[in-house]
């Protein structure tokens, strides 16, 4: 029984909720011990891709606020972190930090002019500024041109963790701390005043709700996960270079987000595997049992073989479409109406 | 110097207008920023190509093509997507179109690959007219005209036609249109369809200058919605000055500063502007009620 709002709001509400939480930390701790190299490489993407969603979760979900220039933010993190590695011989972890802080310093910085705008405005001022990132950083020697970057190993200390399971260490602990993070943010004053302007920022500055601090906090906040996302998901591929942060990784991160369900927790963390599961598999549909025959007979008839991969953005468009018209809650909502009809099951 | 660079502006600010009016066409009547304005341009570019190489058609069957397949595209969009929307608030029409614009991305990198492919127009970006000391190719004196000449006949759909004015009572407002027994519905599809086919024109004008291939638009797109917030997104004469703006100040600050981060400008306008006077040089601030 819930008997305030502090006990709804608690991270393990029950004994089973305690349970199956200790169950998911154990097999996420005993997954590499057993996992192929390849399982390995997609959950640590998976892992990445669960900060930006989160991250980008907070703007969008728990504000209100729309950025279509996330992947300019994961740009910045991925390239601090990078030089700062390999430039200045910087510790990994403490060059991780650092792009995080570059990268909400510039949220920040964006966040500013954000506070007199509102929806398509703010949706056009964050698209321009990553098309404005990517063009600046493959224009830049320092950041390699187009040409990008090699990722240098990872150490830590005197270990060495480029191993793929080193890097999962690294990117499923990080992931499962921000997450945590999150929720526990979203549970304090702060994340009440984001979930306040969220649902009518007039009435929350009534109530005494600072806009200008809160609005440029979140962009702040949201543009530190990305940054972080940025630096691991670099040591995950290995090389970066502008092409990989352009207009539609923005948009793909917005539909992980509106995938899982805006304004939860729980919710990015299922878009962001679901879709970079689709994207992965994807990327080698024709070796998939039964569709991927099928699609390759349909592709030599009417479409090209070459471009079959692309197969994953009309999904995902079709995702982002089907979600806003069928389900505004996503994945998360879903869940919940299941739940509810077997709670009282058989009846 | 300044002549010749003042010149090449107007031909791309040309496009840009072009771009800004399909998106302000449609942003007035149903408030929707529609961020699949430049794949549906892509696509229908695509057509015209098609029907130039595979079927060796004159170029006019394609321009028709193009313009066609863009007018179904647009009814399709609103049709199909848009009119479903559980609840229509910016956030959730800005992500159908946005799912919208993957379908299509997807779909063109699918058909056609991602290798660039040539659209050869009639005519030509190598030959020049000089006078004095200035040049202008052919196809930017092309650009500029069609271009001028169909914002003119946007103007005049607009003013004197039954539609024109079925679609400005509709941007008035719709529930009053509605009262009035003007179909607002019929007439939303119709302002998609009519913004896919400039975009179109648009798509047509970029590509013999850069190339085709899935991603020719996004560059317009950005460009296009920095002309409309520069003119202020619901005027329709402001969005084509700010598009003329937006390509002269651009070719300025490539040939005087820098042309490598000529794509910076755009961005930069925009929140110059955006900071400066929100609603844009002409358009009107719009007050919420409470």
């Amino acid at each position: 029984m819930k008997r305030d709002y502090f006990d709804d709001v608690r991270l393990a509400r029950t004994g089973a909720a305690r349970l199956w939480l200790a169950i998911l930390f154990v097999a996420l701790a005993v997954t590499p011990f057993l996992a192929s190299p390849f399982l390995l490489y997609t959950l640590n993407l998976m892992a990445v891709n669960v900060i930006v969603a989160i991250g980008l979760n907070i703007l969008v979900g728990y504000t209100g606020q729309i950025s279509l220039g996330h992947a300019g933010f994961v740009a910045i993190g991925a390239y601090t972190s990078v030089l700062l590695v390999s430039r200045l011989g910087v510790p990994f972890p403490i060059a991780l930090l650092a792009a995080g802080f570059l990268s909400a310093s510039i949220g920040f910085l964006l966040g500013l002019p954000a506070l007199r705008l509102e929806g398509p405005y703010l949706a056009i001022a964050t698209l321009g500024f990553g098309m404005a990132t990517t063009v600046v950083i493959g224009r830049t020697a320092l950041f390699g041109g187009h040409m990008g970057l090699v990722v240098p190993p990872v150490r830590i200390g005197p270990l060495d963790l480029s191993s793929d399971r080193g890097i999962y260490a690294i990117t499923v602990s990080t992931a499962v701390i921000l997450a945590l993070m999150a929720r526990n943010l979203m549970r304090s004053r702060t994340g009440r005043a984001f979930q306040a302007i969220r649902d009518s920022d007039i009435a929350a500055q009534m109530a005494g709700v600072d806009l200008a601090r809160y609005k440029t906090l979140s962009f702040a906040i949201s543009a530190f996960y990305a940054g972080i996302a940025g630096g691991l998901w670099a040591i995950v591929l290995g090389f970066i270079n502008p092409g990989m942060f352009n207009f539609i990784v923005s948009v793909l991160f917005l539909a992980m987000v509106v995938a899982g369900g805006l304004g939860t927790i729980a919710g990015p963390i299922a878009g962001a595997i679901l879709i970079t599961f689709l994207n992965l598999q994807a990327a080698k549909v024709q070796t998939l049992p039964l569709i991927g025959p099928l699609l390759e007979g349909f592709s030599r008839q009417f479409m090209t073989v070459g471009g079959l991969p692309n197969v994953t953005w009309i999904l995902t468009g079709l995702i982002l479409i089907l979600i806003v018209v069928l389900e505004p809650m996503g994945l998360y909502g879903l869940w919940i109406r299941t739940k509810i009809y077997w709670k009282t099951w058989p009846f | 110097m300044l002549e010749q660079v003042l010149i090449s502006g107007l031909a791309y600010g040309s496009i840009y207008a072009l771009m800004g009016l399909a998106m302000a066409i449609v942003y007035k009547t149903s408030s929707v920023a529609n961020f699949a304005q430049g794949e549906m341009a892509t696509i229908s570019t695509y057509v015209a190509w098609v029907i130039l190489v595979s079927h060796g058609a004159p170029f006019h069957f394609a321009f028709a093509g193009a313009l066609a397949v863009a007018a179904a595209i647009g009814i399709v969009l609103e049709f199909a997507f848009v009119r479903r929307a559980k609840q229509p608030t910016v956030l959730n029409l800005m992500i159908i179109t946005l799912g919208f614009q993957m379908i299509l991305y997807g779909f063109a990198g699918w058909r056609w690959g991602a290798d660039q492919k040539r659209l050869q127009l009639p005519i030509s970006d190598r030959e020049v007219f000089r006078f004095g000391e200035n040049t202008i190719s052919h196809l930017s004196l092309a650009t500029i005209l069609i271009a001028a000449v169909l914002m003119l006949a946007v103007y005049l759909f607009f003013q004197f036609t039954r539609w024109g004015t079925a679609l400005r009572a509709t941007q008035q407002n719709r529930n009053a249109a509605r009262i009035h027994g003007v179909p607002v519905n019929r007439v939303m599809a119709g302002a998609f369809a009519l913004s896919a086919m400039v975009g179109a024109v648009a798509g047509m004008l970029v590509a013999p200058v850069t190339t085709l291939d899935p991603t020719m638009m996004w560059d317009p797109l950005l460009k296009g919605f920095a002309a409309a917030v520069l003119g202020g997104l619901t005027s329709l004469p402001g969005v084509i000055i700010g598009g003329y703006l937006l390509g002269i100040i651009e070719n300025l600050f490539g040939a005087y500063i820098s042309v490598e981060f000529k794509s910076v400008v755009a961005f930069a306008i925009i929140v110059i502007v955006l900071c400066v006077r929100p609603s844009g040089l002409m358009g009107r601030h719009y007050v919420r009620k409470v």
